[in-house]
C-alpha cells in the first residue's frame, strides 16, 4: 500500500469514529432505553455497506481504504460487547439475547442484501 | 443537534483515538491476509484485544465523571474503532456463500463466546488491585 493509502485510512478511520459517535448518541437520545438502539443501527448501516462494496468487487487500495478505513471503522465490536454485557448487569437478560441475536442476524442480512445490491448495480 | 466546546473536544479526541484504532486494525489485516476458508486470525485478534481492552477502560474510567479526554479517546476512539463488527459479518458471509459452514459456526460462536469472557477479564484486571486492598 502507498503512503497516501495509509493517510486516508487513518483520515477516514478518525472520521468514521466521530461519526459512530454522533449516530449512536441521536438515537440513544431519541430513545431513551437500556437497549442499544444506535450501535444496532450503525453495525447494520455499516454491515450492509460492506456487503455492497464486496458486491461491486472493489479492489486493491481503494478496498483497504473504504472497507478497512472507513466502513469497518465505523462499525464497532467492543461497544456492541461491553454493551450486551452491561445489560445483563443491569437484569435485563433477555435484552442481552435480542441484542446478539438480532445484531448477528440482522447484520447477516444485510451483508447479504448489500452483496447482492451490489452484484446489480 | 447543536454541539458545545467541550463536545468538539470529545470529537476531536474521538477522532484521534479513530485514526491509530482504524491504522492498527488494517495494518494487521494487511500483514495476515486470509481466504474465505481460513480462520480471519487478524480480525478475531483485534476484536479479542478490543474487547479486554473496552472491559478495562471501562471499569477503569466508570466512577470518572465523563469529563476527561482520555474516556472518549481510550473507549468509542481507540476500542471502538480498532475493533469491527462489518468485516466479522462480510467474512462469516463469505463463509457461508463457500460452503464453509462449521468454519462460519466456529467463527461466531467462538467470538461471541470469548469476546464476552475478555470484556469481563478486562473489568476484572482493572477491580482486583482495589478489591485486594
Amino acid at each position: 500500500m502507498s503512503a497516501l493509502a495509509w493517510v486516508a485510512v487513518g483520515l477516514l478511520g478518525g472520521a468514521a469514529a466521530a461519526a459512530r459517535f454522533l449516530v449512536d448518541t441521536a438515537i440513544a437520545a431519541r430513545t431513551g432505553h437500556p437497549f442499544p438502539h444506535g450501535i444496532l443501527a450503525v453495525n447494520i448501516c455499516g454491515a450492509l455497506a460492506l456487503g455492497l462494496v464486496a458486491g461491486v468487487a472493489l479492489e486493491g487500495e481503494a478496498l483497504v481504504i473504504v472497507a478497512g478505513g472507513c466502513i469497518g471503522s465505523f462499525t464497532t465490536f467492543s461497544t456492541w460487547i461491553l454493551d450486551s454485557h452491561r445489560l445483563a448487569q443491569a437484569g435485563h437478560a433477555h435484552l442481552v439475547w435480542l441484542n446478539l441475536g438480532l445484531s448477528l442476524l440482522a447484520g447477516f442480512a444485510a451483508v447479504a442484501v448489500g452483496h447482492w445490491l451490489g452484484g446489480v448495480l | 443537534m447543536r454541539l458545545t466546546r467541550f463536545d468538539f473536544r470529545r470529537l476531536a479526541a474521538i477522532y484521534a483515538g479513530g485514526v491509530l484504532g482504524a491504522l492498527a486494525r488494517v495494518g494487521l489485516a494487511e500483514a495476515v491476509p486470509h481466504g474465505p476458508d481460513g480462520w480471519p486470525w487478524a480480525t478475531f485478534l483485534v476484536n479479542m484485544a478490543g474487547a479486554l481492552l473496552l472491559g478495562y477502560f471501562f471499569a477503569r474510567l466508570r466512577d470518572h465523571p465523563e469529563d476527561s479526554l482520555a474516556h472518549p479517546f481510550l473507549t468509542t476512539g481507540i476500542c471502538g474503532t480498532l475493533t469491527t463488527f462489518s468485516t466479522m459479518q462480510l467474512e462469516l458471509f463469505q463463509m457461508v456463500d463457500g460452503g464453509y459452514l462449521g468454519l462460519a459456526a466456529a467463527y461466531v460462536g467462538l467470538t461471541l463466546a470469548t469476546g464476552y469472557v475478555f470484556v469481563r477479564v478486562g473489568i476484572f484486571l482493572e477491580r482486583r488491585p482495589e478489591e485486594a486492598a
